[in-house]
């Protein structure tokens, strides 16, 4: 409890905003796949707003974050316009990558989100290589990497963790543990029930830690960040957390206990956060109130922008190639 | 003989049949991929574990590159493995084996080992899955002695196919084009629909002008042929079936009848099958041309993600009709 009790009420109303703007963002654009104006395969992040929320506070605009397939929480946490997002899962011309990407390819290079995978684990070398450059720069910058449990059992992890490791370079990897790939448990992918003691095996320094306790998460992070900047090489935190919907919008999950769901949903990381701003006053019930209300107004007026939008043109199909 | 009993079924119940058959008729079938053992996110797999169990159908962890090893080092040792490549576009993660691997150790063993491995994948641009998820590649593998390549368009063929594959003794790429999955067609049962790799079909027969087209793009030369038909130009349609081996007697047999070629694919264009297809026709029809060869493929691009892209990317019956049109005229 001493880390959230640390938390001033400043920096809880930006992790409230953050987190009851994911969540809303989220529940809009799961009404719009409902519709159809959001094509495609997308996938949300319904109750692990904690893991963006939390890491991304302590970052700098100058930083730099990549994302999984699951990637509009980092996004967001990054600071992505909220209208060039949705429009961009819209599929519309007005969208962060002209409506080429969609929902698992999201780059929002103005905020330093440089992009989400199709490809489980294709951003965590790109992060290592992004942190060479940010450790050359020698301005303190440090890099994110966002990833699954199921990521943890590709080559790729295992390459990239030694890399960072070896060049000491300035990358932080969170992995959000939601204990599930797919439609098949963790237990069902490794026998190591600890994600983080694979940076251990990489002599990188890690954490695991509740990924629903947003407080937790941010301190965790803020440590990480803190030794990355200052040139003390890669951190890795494995964010405990779970998906309270499908592994993509229109899965009906039927490979869980709805007994596990409901557990989970006691420990909605935003009613818990809610909880505690609560009980140590961090905010008034106005102040919460008002968040909620304005990230809904955000969300609202993001849908409105991305769906006036038009969709792009044929001609368009060309361009971008080649730079 | 007696009529070889029917049945209509999906193309990706096809699949799962033929697979089904396979693990009955032969205790060295298993299949190996992400989520089989639950059917995977398609339902190709469905109820296979529960007949055969989860030892022949095994769960992987998000390893593409070791399950491709590991299913090639259990091919040497007998075993037939399936893996299933979830999306063709995931296979780069399993190239090396795969190329380096399986399509080299016949060979390179002076024919001690065999790797009878079928590598199950699926492709194509629709739902806008966007561009790491709806590539055509089949024409890498092309490139790749060692290794067969086989793109069916009918539920038939999906079953015929996949059970010739998975007896064949070398490694097979069984490319499914998702668009297919749930078209639907009438489908042998037993041993009668087995399709041997290396034939094509021709879909529907013509005098004017040969149509050589690949999986969803077979259904798209049918309909163009009907328009073109109605115009007075008598198209054939050929479906290959199998890349390589590539039933190019088939084709030139029709090139030599219509004297005018035109390939159509989904992938990409430039360096597609079409250009491999056209070389070997030309060689071997070449005093037969009228007109140059002609191919149609995707624009030269990522997979758009935009529904309104992705539509204009994929070639159709009308690119198709137009394509025709030109021909004739040269
Ligand atoms: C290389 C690769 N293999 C398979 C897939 C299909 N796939 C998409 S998401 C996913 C599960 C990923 O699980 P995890 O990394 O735990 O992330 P989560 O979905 O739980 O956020 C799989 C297997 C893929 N996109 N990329």
């Amino acid at each position: 409890m001493a880390a959230k009790s640390q938390l001033d009420g400043g920096t809880a109303q930006a992790l409230l905003e953050t987190m009851w703007t994911i969540r809303l963002f989220e529940e809009r654009v799961t009404e719009l796949c409902g519709t159809n104006e959001i094509p495609g395969l997308t996938h949300v992040g319904i109750g692990q707003e904690a893991v963006a929320a939390g890491t991304c506070s302590v970052l700098r605009r100058d930083d730099y974050v990549y994302g999984s397939h699951r990637c509009h929480a980092p996004a967001i946490a990054k600071g992505a316009d909220l209208g060039r997002l949705m429009a961009e899962l819209a599929g519309r011309s007005g969208g962060y990558c002209a409506g080429k990407g969609g929902s698992m390819h999201i780059v929002a290079a103005e905020v330093g989100f440089l992009s989400g995978t199709g490809v489980v684990g294709g951003t965590l070398p790109l992060a290592v290589g992004s942190a060479l450059v940010c450790r050359d720069h020698g301005r303190g910058q440090v890099v994110m990497v966002f990833f699954g449990d199921g990521a943890a059992q590709a080559g790729l992890f295992h390459e990239s963790l030694n890399l960072a490791s070896l060049w000491e370079l300035p990358v932080i990897f969170v992995c959000e543990n939601n204990g599930y790939a797919e439609f098949t448990p963790l237990s069902a992918h490794t026998k190591v029930e600890r994600l983080a003691s694979h940076a251990t095996t990489y002599a990188i320094p890690c954490r695991t830690v509740d990924g629903n306790d947003v407080g937790a998460v941010r301190q965790a992070a803020a440590e990480a960040v803190e030794t990355a900047r200052g040139g003390g090489g890669p951190g890795f935190l494995e964010c405990l957390t779970y998906r309270l919907r499908g592994h993509y919008v229109g899965d009906p999950a039927k490979y869980r206990e709805l007994s596990e769901v409901g557990e989970w949903k006691k420990k909605d990381p935003l009613q818990r956060f809610l909880e505690v701003v609560a009980r140590h006053a961090l905010l008034t019930a106005e102040e919460v109130e008002a968040v909620e209300r304005q990230a809904r107004e955000r969300v609202e007026a993001a849908a409105q922008t991305a769906l006036a939008s038009p969709p792009p043109t044929i001609d368009q199909t060309e361009s971008h190639v080649y730079a | 003989m007696p009529e070889a009993a029917q049945r209509e079924l999906t193309f990706l119940a096809a699949i799962t049949a033929a697979l089904k058959e396979e693990m009955a008729r032969d205790a060295a079938v298993m299949v190996l991929g992400e989520d089989v053992a639950v059917g995977g996110p398609f339902g190709a797999t469905r109820g296979l574990a529960e007949e055969f169990g989860t030892a022949r159908v095994v769960n992987t962890p998000i390893s593409e590159g070791a399950v491709m090893g590991v299913a090639v080092g259990a091919a040497v040792l007998g075993r037939r493995p399936v893996v299933e490549i979830m999306f063709i576009d995931f296979i780069t993660l399993a190239m090396d084996q795969l190329v380096n691997q399986a399509a080299k150790l016949h060979y390179m063993s002076g024919g001690q080992l065999r790797v009878p491995l079928v590598v199950r994948t699926q492709c194509g641009a629709t739902g806008s899955y966007a561009a790491q998820h709806s590539q055509c590649l089949e024409a890498w593998f092309l490139h790749v002695p060692g290794v067969k390549v086989v793109m069916p368009a009918t539920p038939a063929d999906a079953r015929g196919l996949l059970k010739a594959a998975i007896r064949d003794d070398n490694p097979v790429l069984f490319i499914e084009q998702r668009g297919l999955y749930w078209s639907k067609g009438a489908v042998e049962e037993g041993e009668a629909g087995i399709v041997p790799l290396g034939r094509a079909a021709i879909r529907r027969g013509g005098e004017d002008v040969t149509v050589v087209a690949l999986a969803s793009m077979v259904s798209e030369a049918l309909s163009a042929a009907g328009q073109l038909a109605e115009e007075g130009i008598s198209a054939e349609v050929i479906d290959p079936r199998s890349l390589h081996p590539l039933d190019l007697e088939t084709i030139a047999e029709s090139v030599k009848k219509t004297h005018r070629l035109l390939i159509v694919h989904e992938a990409v264009a430039q360096g597609g099958v079409g250009a491999e297809v056209a070389m070997q026709a030309q060689l071997a029809a070449f005093n037969y041309l009228d007109a140059p060869v002609r191919r149609l493929g995707a624009p030269f691009t990522p997979v758009p993600y935009s529904p309104v892209l992705e539509r204009g990317y994929v070639p159709n019956a009308a690119a198709i009709v137009a394509t025709v049109q030109q021909l004739m005229r040269e």
